[in-house]
């Protein structure tokens, strides 16, 4: 039998091809003693077909809590005893948010809203945050605010949001066990719709919610199935009042077999380290995630909760010797 | 201080060393003088609380 890292590197690093489903689950159940060379052959990989330059990107919620639908690991749902309040963020408040993101250097700034679709409300509220922050700060726009019709998406596109963020969450087999209120097939459609009216794609998921091993490698491979533009990787960090509550936090070794394995999955992708890194890799988890395949970073706050300093995941990436990526306008 | 930011029981109630660890990540939902749930806004480089009934807070 060849050893799935021997057969990784001649696959994927050598050919850019990403690796398959069944060769994930080898990957995902390496045992721990491997994990270095996992984690250097994924770091090799994202070098030679991405490069060394790291995407920084920001995020904020424009509108918080008080969502209808009921991802279990979401403390924004309305139907969980969560703490957290219903609350809009201002147009200046917006703009300024936009200003501390750009001041790290930032390169993407990403405006979310807990909503299972965007409403006029919303809309005409995005409208005009974008029109707001496009006067005043120099920073690609993306937007994540829930499934979208056609006429929304080209709404969107004529707005000038260069990306659009919509996860599928959890793997195609595990979905029903995570949202009750909506499909896995109406989160595809809505990706495929933005990747179709081209803007760029960011899909990711959660990890740490459950899941079998085998569904972890099939969330990899679904999404690489999209090819999206960026892959957001978010562990479970578990949210009191929801029904993922009580769930144990991932190991870091399980966290960094999935990033690696996702790397393996998609060799050309931009790779982001999204919600729950510190909690669950802590300090050292960043540096070892930059070394095993990430590319991307939410730097500061997320949405609800509270991120590392900006400055200390900018200081980290100059030490690595990764050029932050720059601002490219596509005009 | 009446009540644990975090998990919003009385501070006497029980031991809230771990909601003192989660509230380094996360800022605090509960008015630590009344217990009602605040309004709270994260944003990239800080956030702010507010109580209807005891006002501002921001870190
Ligand atoms: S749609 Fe988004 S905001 Fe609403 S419950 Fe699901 S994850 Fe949370
Ligand atoms: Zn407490
Ligand atoms: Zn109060």
């Amino acid at each position: 039998m060849t050893d799935v890292l021997q057969v990784a590197r001649a696959h994927v690093l050598e050919q850019g091809l990403g690796l398959s489903e069944e060769l994930l689950v080898e990957v995902l159940r390496l045992p721990d003693e491997r994990i270095p060379e996992l984690l250097e052959l994924a770091h090799e990989v994202r070098m030679t077909w991405c490069g060394p330059e790291v995407e920084v990107e920001g995020i904020v919620s424009l509108k918080t809590g008080g969502c209808p639908e009921d991802c279990h690991f979401c403390s924004q749902s309305g139907q969980f005893q969560s703490p957290v309040r219903a609350v809009w963020l201002n147009i200046p408040e917006l703009v300024e948010a936009a200003k501390e993101t750009a001041k790290t250097g930032a390169s993407e700034f990403c405006i979310v809203a807990a909503v299972r679709g965007p409403d006029q409300r919303l809309m005409d509220q995005v409208r005009e945050g974008i029109k707001a922050i496009q006067a005043e700060v120099d920073i690609n726009i993306a937007c994540s605010l829930g499934m979208l019709t056609q006429a929304q998406v080209d709404e969107f596109v004529e707005m000038g949001v260069h990306r659009y963020n919509h996860n599928l969450e959890a793997a195609k087999s595990y979905f029903p066990q995570v949202v009750s209120t909506h499909s896995y097939e109406e989160r595809w459609d809505t990706c495929l719709m933005v990747r179709e009216a081209g803007m760029e794609l960011c899909c990711g998921g959660l990890v740490g919610m459950g899941e079998s091993i085998e569904q972890r490698a099939e969330l990899a491979a679904q999404l690489a199935e999209l090819r999206p533009h960026e892959v957001p990787l978010n562990f479970l960090n578990p949210r009191p009042g929801t029904p993922f509550g009580g769930q144990e936090l991932m190991s870091s070794q399980d966290a960094l077999r999935t990033i690696a394995a996702f790397r393996l999955a998609m060799p050309h992708t931009i790779l982001r380290y999204a919600g729950g890194r510190e909690l669950t890799l802590g300090d050292l988890g960043t540096r070892e995630g930059l070394l095993g395949g990430v590319n991307a970073v939410i730097v500061g706050n997320y949405l609800t909760t509270l991120g590392r300093d900006a400055n200390e995941d900018i200081d980290l990436l100059a030490e690595l010797g990764m050029p932050i990526k720059e601002l490219q306008k596509t005009l | 201080m009446a009540y644990c930011g975090h998990c919003g029981e009385a501070v006497d109630a029980r031991d809230h060393a771990r909601c003192a660890e989660l509230l380094r990540m996360e800022p605090p939902r509960f008015c630590t003088q009344c217990r009602r749930r605040m309004v709270v806004q994260v944003t990239p480089a800080g956030w702010s609380v507010r109580c209807v009934e005891h006002g501002d807070l921001s870190g």
